[in-house]
């Protein structure tokens, strides 16, 4: 079988370019989490922000991605480095899943227990950590799964403006019209998000049962 | 929490009145002291006010008017989270803490307040003991728990921190009779040995007469009057009079329905 000799043969670069891949969804993610969460709690807590917020994160979300990237390049030190920009770019996407199942997770919380835990004295701070977050933890993974799954599938066109990862294989593969060469970059990729969204999936079943 | 002033009231509305932010008025113009040690009633149907008088005593709202004292103390002005730890405060729904044992659901309020974890389990077990719960519930969590059992660990957990005040919001209305009946002659006995002061609300006079040392009814916002359970069946206010046709009436004739 030549595709499985291929495989080998370039097993080297692919496994640099999975690294490469993995490294832009981790980072993007985790930028992706710590904007995103806050911002769920803020437009949770106070009404004013839920529109604005959740708004421009859904407008960012129409924007096509190979145009973020355009619109992206003339930004000062973002623009200066392809995989800053990449990552930029993928963490603008991931914040809406981040940002909605976070203010869905903590309006979802039981009014009562809110009420409770309120009257029994808890501080703001209190109820935020030992309730809301807890309780609404299993919804915002829920977020972060779509969020990680998405932008797998979207850093392969970081490719386009140089940034390296698995897109680079596809983009080759389209050039030279070798579909050994697409396969090269779309198998790690679809494997990478299946496992992603199959752990992520596992902890969030965990969660749940409580 | 200290009494600051040594015999006045434990609870004092002064002239208090509260409108939602739109300027609907829930609550007009009430005055009424709770002492030391009494079971006070508040009795009247949904949208009486008779919740938001409760959540005007531990800073759940403010007045919009007029002024709450507890101990004293004007509500306002106090520190809202110690205000609220001096206050026990159960619920109709309960809201125990799903993701948290019992243990942990009793143990919420000293926790935060820092006992040691040999003190907060001493009381945990104690506190079973006094709402008459098994000890083996500890490690279950709330959906384990039947409907009268939750009931009894919310009870358990506004007693934690042993506060002189206790706040009460139907806290037997979603029971099954039989286990509301039960509940109802156990804190009654509970309370006879703990001389808390509590503020109970119910529609339910059965519920006023049995459990109230004094029983205040409300209509629409408004405190029409404050009456002892056997005056409130003497009583000539219209209102009054109703409930007492309501309930007293009730049973025979439906059980009568259809022979006369």
């Amino acid at each position: 079988m030549n595709f499985l000799h291929f495989f080998l043969q370039h097993h080297e670069e692919i496994l640099e370019l999975t690294l490469e891949h993995l490294w832009l969804v981790g980072v993007s993610t985790l930028l992706a989490v710590l904007i995103g969460i806050p911002l769920g709690i803020v437009s949770a807590h106070w009404p004013v922000w839920n529109k604005p917020v959740l708004g421009t994160a859904n407008i960012i979300q129409t924007v096509p991605s190979l145009a973020l990237f355009g619109f992206l390049l003339p930004v000062p030190w973002i623009g200066a480095r392809a995989d800053r920009l990449a990552i930029l770019a993928l963490t603008l996407y991931a914040l809406l899943p981040v940002i909605r199942n976070t203010y869905t997770g903590i309006r979802g919380v039981d009014a009562s227990v809110v009420e409770a835990g309120r009257g029994m004295g808890l501080t703001d701070r209190q109820l935020l950590f030992q309730v809301e977050l807890p309780l609404a933890m299993s919804v915002i993974l829920s977020g972060i799964r779509v969020a990680v799954v998405v932008s797998v599938g979207l850093a392969t066109i970081a490719a386009a403006i140089g940034a390296g990862g698995l897109g680079e294989f596809i983009f080759r593969g389209l050039a030279m019209v070798n579909n050994q060469l697409i396969l090269a970059g779309a198998i790690p990729a679809a494997i990478m998000a299946l496992s992603a969204d199959f752990g992520l999936g596992l902890l969030e079943r965990r969660l749940r049962t409580r | 929490m200290e009494r600051t002033s040594a015999n006045g009231p434990v609870i004092d509305f002064r002239r208090v009145a509260y409108r939602l932010p739109n300027g609907q008025p829930l609550l007009q113009d009430l005055s009424l002291q709770v002492q030391h040690g009494e079971t006070l009633v508040f009795l009247g149907r949904s949208g009486s006010g008779k919740t938001t008088t409760l959540k005007l005593i531990n800073r759940l709202l403010i007045p919009s008017s007029g002024e709450v004292r507890v101990n004293g103390a004007l509500t306002a002005e106090s520190d809202v989270i110690r205000l609220r730890r001096g206050i026990g405060y159960v619920i109709q729904d309960v809201g125990l803490f799903p993701h948290f044992t019992v243990e942990r659901n009793i143990g919420v309020v000293p926790r935060i307040e820092g006992w040691p974890a040999q003190q907060i389990q001493q009381r945990v077990k104690e506190l079973l003991h006094l709402v008459g719960l098994d000890p083996n519930v500890t490690s279950r969590y709330p959906h384990q728990l039947s409907g009268g059992q939750r009931q009894r660990v919310g009870v358990a957990r506004a007693l934690a921190a042993d506060p002189a005040i206790l706040l009460m919001d139907e806290p037997f209305g979603a029971l099954d009779a039989l286990t509301r009946d039960q509940l109802q002659r156990e804190f009654l006995s509970l309370q006879q040995r703990l001389k808390k002061t509590v503020v109970f609300v119910t529609h339910d006079l059965r519920e006023a007469m049995l459990l109230g040392s004094r029983i205040a009814l409300m209509e629409s916002g408004r405190l029409l009057t404050v009456l002892s359970p056997p005056d409130f069946l003497r009583s000539n206010d219209p209102l009054a009079a109703a409930y007492v046709q309501a309930f007293g009436e009730g049973l025979d004739s439906v059980a009568n329905r259809g022979t006369s």
